[in-house]
């Protein structure tokens, strides 16, 4: 049989993959399909990985199933931009609306770990009132969990991820110091900071889930830059490297290969299990409790695809919202040429961060906020920004891609706003499990068209600040992919609880990306893996008082 | 322009601590790829490389990339990127379209197939396309500017950027696992990276990239 992990399943006979060690095994307890565990689990990523980890802790039986492969990053990673696609969910999606979203590399992962695999490692809290925007801001709807208890949660995942960060954060209410010291600016970080201190706003060093000094079987981050395409030296603390190996030893199984097509139910209307195809059989995994933690897309797609005469909208859908208000965050940039030798392509792509305008509601002609963080673009990546944001071809193109070392770029994460006409459906089209491929319906709303518009504004100033000259903005671009589950205090409004449990039916969970009401303006990853842990400690007190 | 990275040659580091097993196995296989591709008529093959050609023009005084190669083998694999702009066709399709439009586009304009085109008009048609400025009715099946810049631009640069060739000649540091890097500051080289022409006072930047193992 092939070794390739893409083709052969590796989590299995007893052992799983040592992710730090090259040919290397760790013991894996493993479950019959007939065996009824407490937890299946469908993802691996950050809402998926982390509640197998936290619930296998607490001695449930938990089976995580992912579709993609299970890889030993040392051994198996290159430093190369095209080999490492091999990360990403390429499998056909169909993109339309005013601004259909691309999809693929910077927002979906196919891997054991999920996106964490590829992600910049960035881990922001979102800020205190955007939990509770519709309350304390006037917009949007209010998140049904209190940002004290998120922030206690994340607090513990910093600790978990040994987030390298700042002794002391410019904004918000006071934080613990983060667990390892902040990583050195690059020189593209340096021109963040020299700009924003030119226009009187705050800076810091971005928080960052890469180590900076010996932690445990991994080593300090060596800054060779390739970070979205998948950490070759185990320095990045993702899903694969962080809480699945805590997992497995607490005896979680995980599955990979495994892709999840229907969930199915009972006469009682509660889930009774999964069905799975691996190694091209589809087989069926009972289950007391069944999680869907499959990103924004791939966890309404499992909803609507397990329709059944009880549900015939799809699975925890009486409120019709399953697919609904889905939200990218804006991910514009603007561009400047300098003097110096920058070398952007050195270190984490954002080692500096401004969160001045996710913590100031003042001068602005919109609602929500954004962050905004130094770049490192590896060059094809650069050459698609040239070639699609400025139209550059020919010489013209490959003569820009010469000043390379010497482009300082800015670039936004943006609150996009909840909307019911951004959305997830199903196509006709079947993929290569037979399965009915998603529609991904996207506009921006003129919010996020008057955000996009003063960001790149303030960011273009910002590197003009510094001296940078032949300037340019980048306006089409987005990232991360939230919304489609929400969460809420009112089944009506709402897809789940608080506790991330489906309103209709009380076995069937949602822990991902999808159960967020609004997104704020940092990267997602922190805060999904802060209500995973939330999640946890939820079903645990449940558990103990009969309530499962 | 003249080469501001001269004799800057990313592989020279090839068994350096800047590149791994894995990124070795990788390139190599990348830098022998068949030229050849069969999910395209020789007419079609011919339109792409003039295409390729005008769209990212090879280095001056380098090895030459290869992306001709790289792309055929996407377009043999229909591979997908994970998404589909609703009014485009899937990959090989979308491409097998496209040149043939491009192709009838150059005939109708100039009575020469694409491929023979001379470069100013090469280049006029791939701006007519770029811009929308297409004028056969071919293109209701493949909308020009869709083509242009959700498969043709994006598809032939990331061919073009994944040749060691093109990152050499962009002073790009290229693979650098496990070794990383040292100096981050502005204006600090570590000894593995591309010196920029002029950049020397005392040594000279070709002879610092005779050495960048």
């Amino acid at each position: 049989m092939s070794s390739d992990p893409q083709e052969n399943p590796r989590a299995r006979d007893g052992r799983a993959p040592d992710v730090f060690t090259p040919g290397g095994w760790v013991p894996m307890r493993e479950h019959d399909d007939a065996d009824e565990v407490d937890f299946a689990i469908v993802g691996t990523g950050a809402g998926g990985g982390t509640l197998a980890c936290k619930l296998a802790e607490a001695g449930f039986s938990v089976v995580a199933f992912d579709a993609g492969p299970y890889w030993r990053p040392l051994e198996e990673f290159a430093s190369d931009e095209t080999h490492q696609e091999k990360l990403f969910w390429t499998d056909q999606r169909i993109v339309d609306g005013n601004n259909p979203i691309k999809m693929g590399s910077n927002n979906s992962g196919k891997a054991v770990g999920g996106s964490t695999v590829h992600f910049a490692m960035v881990s922001l809290r979102m800020r205190p009132e955007h939990f509770a925007t519709r309350s304390k801001l006037g917009y949007a709807v209010d998140w049904p969990i209190d940002w004290q208890e998120m922030w206690k949660y994340y607090a513990q995942v910093e600790q978990a991820l040994h987030i390298a960060g700042p002794v002391n954060y410019p904004w918000g209410p006071h934080r613990p110091r983060y667990p390892l010291r902040p990583h050195p600016l690059n020189a593209a970080a340096e021109y963040l900071a020299r700009g924003a201190e030119a226009l009187g706003t705050k800076w810091t060093e971005t928080p960052l889930a890469t180590v900076s000094a010996p932690i445990g079987k991994s080593h300090p981050c060596v800054y060779r830059g390739f970070c979205v395409t998948g950490c070759t030296t185990n320095a990045k603390q993702s899903v694969l490297t962080a809480w699945l190996p805590r997992a497995l030893k607490a005896g979680a199984e995980i599955r990979d290969l495994a892709m999840v097509g229907r969930i199915e139910t009972g006469k009682d209307g509660r889930v009774t299990g999964l069905h799975y195809i691996r190694n091209g059989q589809w087989r069926f995994q009972k289950a007391k409790n069944v999680i869907v933690a499959g990103y924004a897309i791939e966890t309404p797609r499992l909803l609507l695809n397990s329709a059944c005469d009880r549900f015939p909208d799809g699975l925890a859908n009486s409120s019709g919202l399953v697919g609904k208000n889905l939200m990218v965050q804006l991910n514009q940039a603007a561009w400047g040429q300098v003097k110096d030798d920058v070398r952007s392509y050195k270190g984490p792509p954002s080692l500096a961060v401004s969160e001045h305008w996710n913590y100031t509601d003042t001068g602005k002609d919109y609602d929500g906020g954004w962050s905004y963080m130094s770049q490192g673009p590896l060059p094809i990546t650069w050459a698609k920004s040239l070639a699609g944001g400025r139209g550059l071809w020919g010489q013209a193109l490959i003569d820009e891609m010469a000043r390379n070392n010497h482009s300082v770029g800015l670039k936004m994460v943006g609150e996009c706003m909840p909307d019911e006409n951004n959305r997830v459906t199903l196509a006709d089209e079947k993929d290569q499990y037979g399965l009915p491929i998603t529609r991904i319906t996207y506009a921006l709303t003129d919010n996020d068209k008057r955000m996009r518009d003063h960001a790149v504004r303030f960011m273009r100033d910002s590197l003009q600040a510094t001296g940078a000259t032949e300037c340019w903005e980048e306006m089409d671009d987005t990232c991360h992919l939230n919304g489609t589950a929400r969460m809420g205090d009112d089944p009506a409004t709402s897809v789940v609880n608080a506790d991330c449990r489906s309103w209709d039916i009380p076995n069937l969970w949602v822990c991902d990306g999808s159960v967020f009401p609004t997104v704020g303006g940092v990267n997602p990853s922190l805060t999904i893996q802060a209500l995973a842990c939330r999640t946890a400690d939820r079903i645990k007190a449940m558990a103990a008082r009969g309530e499962l | 322009m003249p080469d501001r990275f001269p004799d800057y040659d990313v592989l020279a580091k090839r068994t350096s601590p800047s590149w791994n097993d894995k990124t070795r196995e990788v390139i190599d296989q990348r830098l022998s790829m068949p030229e050849s591709c069969d999910a395209l008529t020789e007419q079609q093959q011919a339109t792409l490389r003039l295409v390729i050609d005008r769209v990212v023009p090879q280095p001056e005084d380098r090895a030459s990339v290869n992306a001709f190669a790289l792309l055929a083998a996407k377009i043999a694999a229909n591979k997908s990127d994970g998404f589909r702009h609703h009014r485009l066709p899937p990959v090989r399709e979308a491409w097998q379209r496209g040149l043939d439009a491009i192709d009838a586009e150059a005939k109708a304009h100039f009575d020469t197939p694409f491929a023979q085109l001379d470069a100013a008009q090469a280049d006029a048609i791939l701006s007519m396309v770029q811009q929308e400025k297409v004028t056969l009715a071919q293109w209701a099946d493949i909308p020009a500017e869709l083509f242009w810049s959700w498969r043709l631009i994006p598809d032939i640069v990331s061919a073009y950027y994944a040749h060691p060739s093109a990152w050499s000649a962009m002073g790009f540091g290229g693979p650098a696992s496990p070794r990383g890097y040292v100096r981050l500051q502005k204006n600090r080289r570590d000894p593995w990276e591309a010196a920029e022409a002029d950049s020397g006072i005392l040594i000279s930047a070709k002879r610092k990239n005779r050495h960048v193992v």
